[in-house]
């Protein structure tokens, strides 16, 4: 097999994992693929690096694709979403001084009841909350605004969505700018370390089975490339799998600490990998089951219907055409090219590409493709809410 | 920390130039730059005899608000710096500005560089700081600028003659059946009322349309 080379862009985040473990571990060469991985400074950059042909495939934020779909964001080429590369991984937090409120009023920050911790959050703000995100068609964004208007804080008045580039988010709560942020490790540890925040829950709190990144690819270039597209995909799915076992988790973490990926201390990375989280500067630990996913429950297989959520949610808030929205975005996640490579190696896959989201309120066990039994995971949302696509 | 910086226009000096650099407000840049070595290199490649009104934001903590606040005409930022995705929410089209971004690039990227050109959405600055690279890129980019502008309230002219047709239109039409006369006197009658009122044809027409409504 000759060996192909692939120019990658990844965010240098530890849901960067998939595509760094993929070339690190030997799990591209065994595809017979060697991925050139190009750090970027900024989501639109590595957007536009992929949209614009410099790279092949992009570590992104799930609903970047489904917002170029909706013609709200981006110049060039259109993306669609072949793999999930993670579920959840993010953490939301508050600065000092609404902490202090927080704890004054008898928050007793147990890092998991989203309800609670956001009636906290409301109460203990005069004045607009104004919230941090990473950009302004992220996950982070979309959990942000579907946790507080769950809870009845009304946008835009009252609640201010800005986007803090990650690195940035410590500054920003430091200097007074926001309130609260909703990140990706290893930035809310930093936030932490540097004792300007305190952590408020995991964004696994708010959704249980959010997709927070996809591989991304131009639209196109999957099915132009299907022998290179159907290698990378499993390469990539190969090292989730790694990843979510106990010597993945801690390996991974010495790895990714290099400079060429994230380039800071490999005890912030072990954090978010363990589900070990210090949540302030006292040193408070919470552990959070399933802080972040890589492959448990059928992780990597970029459902329609979550595509579908993301387009709805993204519609309504820009007063786009609901049922359009959820068409455009559902064919954006791309589950048909994903099943397509991964059944060529006999992986096995949940039989369907849409569900109701948020219907597993626990652990749930059922009949794959192939026919045996496999088990997806709890995917609740935190006020028990479900999302029916309408094209199941 | 943050300074600004105008750059008065040096070529105003002299009488024949004056009269049009009156009718144009002075170009508004913000210049995203934590390092104050560098900012001064792009305020000097950018200093030539063309009237701007410079700002540097160096804390980027603050940018999407000081941005805000200036309402630049152009956003001047390194690729390689983080505060890129900030200008991409503020330059989103529901964002609170409409304004192309020029970004410098230290290395050598044309590739992506023309590419993100002809796509329109941004400038993208090639290789270092060097006036002579800088100037004809900002050039093309406040061109843009300046023809989106134009090409908007183009757009909204037409759109307002459209209306104010069918305005007329249906006026004429309420005259010509009141008063049993032709199209031509219609038009006639709406455009002496118009001079003798002082007002536009277009008002005229709309006032009588909605009265005719309110009536029933």
């Amino acid at each position: 097999m000759r060996v192909a080379t692939l120019n990658i862009g990844f965010v240098p985040l530890v849901d960067a994992a998939p595509v760094i473990v993929a070339q690190e571990m030997g799990f591209a060469a065994a595809e017979g693929l060697d991925l050139r991985l190009h750090a970027a400074p900024s989501w639109a950059s590595a957007r536009d690096a992929l949209s614009f042909g410099q790279v092949d495939a992009a570590h992104m934020l799930s609903p970047v694709p489904v917002a170029m779909a909706l013609g709200l964001a981006g110049g060039g080429a259109g993306l669609e979403a072949v793999s999930v590369l993670s579920a959840n991984g993010t953490v939301v937090g508050v600065s000092e001084r609404i902490a202090d409120r927080m704890r004054g009023a008898g928050h007793p920050f147990d890092f998991t009841d989203a309800t609670t911790a956001g009636r906290a959050l409301i109460a203990a703000t005069d004045g607009p909350l104004r919230i941090g995100v990473p950009f302004p068609f992220s996950m982070h964004a979309e959990l942000v605004y579907y946790w507080l208007s769950a809870l009845g804080l009304p946008s835009p008045q009252s609640l201010i969505v800005r986007t803090v580039p990650p690195s940035l988010m410590p500054d920003a709560i430091g200097a007074g700018e926001i309130d609260a942020f909703c990140v990706g490790e290893p930035w809310g540890s930093k936030v932490v370390e540097s004792g300007v925040g305190h952590l408020l829950l995991p964004g696994a709190a708010i959704w249980a089975f959010a997709p927070e990144k996809v591989l991304a690819t131009r639209q196109g270039w999957a099915e132009a490339e299907p022998e290179r597209s159907a290698r990378l995909i499993r390469a990539v799915w190969r090292a989730g799998q790694w990843l979510d076992t106990v010597d993945g988790r801690s390996l991974a973490a010495d790895l990714m600490a290099r400079s060429a990926y994230l380039g800071i201390a490999p005890e912030l990375i072990e954090r978010a990998l363990s589900g070990r989280l210090t949540i302030g500067h006292a040193g408070e630990v919470r552990t959070v089951h399933r802080f972040i996913g890589f492959h448990d429950g059928a992780v990597s297989l970029p459902w329609r219907s979550q595509a579908a959520w993301i387009g709805s949610r993204i519609a309504a808030r820009t007063g786009l055409d609901r049922a359009h929205a959820i068409q455009a975005a559902a064919a954006v996640f791309r589950s048909d090219i994903h099943r397509a490579a991964l059944t060529q190696a006999g992986v096995d896959l949940p039989p369907a590409s849409a569900r109701i989201e948020g219907a597993l309120q626990r652990d749930t066990v059922v009949t794959s493709q192939r026919g045996p039994q496999m088990t997806l995971v709890r995917d609740a949302f935190f006020d028990g809410g479900t999302f029916d696509p309408g094209f199941l | 920390m943050e300074f600004a910086l105008n750059v008065i226009p040096s070529g105003g000096a002299s009488g024949e130039r004056m009269g049009l650099e009156l009718m144009v407000a002075p170009l508004s840049i913000v210049v995203v730059e934590p390092d104050p070595d560098r900012a001064r290199l792009i305020i000097d490649a950018l200093r030539d005899d063309t009237n701007y009104e410079i700002h540097v934001v160096a804390d980027r903590a603050s940018l999407a608000r000081r941005i805000v606040q200036i309402e630049p005409d152009l956003v001047l930022v390194d690729l390689a710096d983080p505060s890129r995705d900030i200008i991409e929410e503020l330059t989103l089209a529901s964002g609170p500005l409409e304004r192309p971004v020029a970004l410098f690039v230290d290395r050598t990227d044309t590739g992506l560089s023309t590419a993100a050109i002809e796509a329109g959405l941004s400038a993208y600055v090639v290789d270092g700081l060097t006036q002579a690279r800088v100037k004809p890129v900002l050039d093309a980019a406040i061109a843009r600028f300046r023809l989106m502008q134009r090409m908007r309230a183009e757009l909204a002219e037409t759109k307002r003659a459209l209306e104010d047709r069918k305005v007329i239109d249906r006026a004429k039409g309420l005259l010509m059946r009141a008063r049993g006369i032709t199209e031509d006197e219609a038009y006639s009658l709406l455009r002496k009322t118009a001079m003798d009122q002082g007002r536009r044809l277009p008002e005229v027409a709309a006032a009588l349309v909605t009265a005719a409504d309110l009536l029933g």
